[in-house]
């Protein structure tokens, strides 16, 4: 498939033999009929507008709070919390507090726990009832978390869902599945990989992935060339 | 959420529960999957607002302690394939947990 603008190439259109096909145009969001959700959501926001209860800036506000979260969030605390013992204490005694000292507010909706991945326990977050999400840490979630298949699945075979998502776990290490059916959200603090001795919080923060929060995947090092024999001295 | 009182806590880390097995009309944070399903009180979470009250615009007080709760998946599903050791937590309300001896 193309990505370019169509019409920023100088082949001939009238020819219907030149050899590839064009990607249709990016369908528009809004172009199907209205479904009944968007009527519910358009109905609830102006009336609480109307009435006086939220302020279309709040709304707004709201969502570019939302915007501001990303996975890199997320992955600055787990760097810290792998440079940092004390830290990493901290956290998982009480994630809120640990969280506030990096200056991240996570708001009053839900409580937040982190659980830690060991050489013998491997933790996988799932909400089957909806789509909880720790958001305020990672941002918004991917598509497949919110999929029915994920949801289903990844309660009733864990290691399935794991091995379609590459993650190998060793012999003997136990999968801790955490279904969010509250008022918690979950994050999954990943064991460091080998091969970072020495690496910085920035280093360590870019190789932490959003999947690898929420249990799906395993922060890697990325490979070393390898070091060049040092010649030996005559 | 607001720290429980230990006291007024029904059950403590340890305790062996059974999820209740009874339908539930409306909102329910309780999932079908685990109903029925014995597990242990791993950890309590505190005091919160009774979410199946919360939903209908009620103040959802008193408040329901949350437990986390750990079920082995080899009590949730019969035909679990993967390890012994394998189990899965969720957050239950105390008005769903039975005492199991």
């Amino acid at each position: 498939m193309h990505d370019h603008d169509p019409h920023d190439h100088d082949h001939d259109h009238d020819d219907d033999d030149h050899g590839h096909t064009h990607a249709p145009p990016q369908k528009d969001h809004d172009a199907g009929p209205i479904g009944a959700y968007e009527v519910l959501e358009e109905a609830v926001r102006s009336l609480l507008i109307e009435k006086g209860v939220l302020t279309a800036p709040e709304i707004a506000n709201q969502v570019d709070l939302m915007d501001s979260r990303s996975p890199a969030l997320g992955a600055k605390v787990v760097a810290r919390a792998w440079t940092d013992p004390a830290f990493k204490k901290r956290l998982l005694a009480d994630t809120r507090a640990a969280l506030a000292e990096l200056g991240i507010d996570i708001g009053t909706l839900a409580e937040f726990h982190t659980v830690e991945n060991t050489a013998k326990a491997h933790n996988v977050i799932v909400c089957t009832l909806c789509s909880c999400y720790p958001k305020m840490l990672l941002g918004v979630p991917p598509a497949w978390y919110k999929s029915l298949a994920y949801r289903s699945r990844t309660v009733a075979d864990p290691r399935g869902v794991l091995a379609e998502f590459g993650v190998e776990l060793p012999e003997g290490v136990e999968v801790r599945v955490h279904d969010s059916t509250a008022d918690l959200r979950y994050i999954v603090l990943p064991m460091r990989p080998k091969g970072t001795l020495g690496w910085s919080e920035k280093q360590l923060a870019a190789i932490v992935t959003r999947d690898s929060m929420i249990g799906t995947a395993i922060p890697a090092a990325p490979a070393k060339p390898t070091a060049r024999k040092r010649k030996k001295a005559a | 959420m607001v720290k429980a009182e230990t006291s007024r806590c029904r059950f403590a880390p340890g305790h062996k529960v059974r999820v209740a097995s009874r339908p539930a009309v409306g909102h329910c944070r309780t999932p079908w999957y685990l109903r029925g399903k014995a597990g242990v009180v791993a950890e309590i979470h505190g005091t919160f607002r009774n979410p199946e009250q919360l939903a209908y615009h009620k103040p959802g007080l008193p408040g329901q302690v949350l437990y986390k709760v750990r079920f082995a998946q080899a009590e949730i599903w019969a035909r679990y394939e993967g390890h012994a050791g394998d189990h899965l937590e969720a957050d239950i309300y105390e008005h769903w947990l039975e005492p199991l001896k």
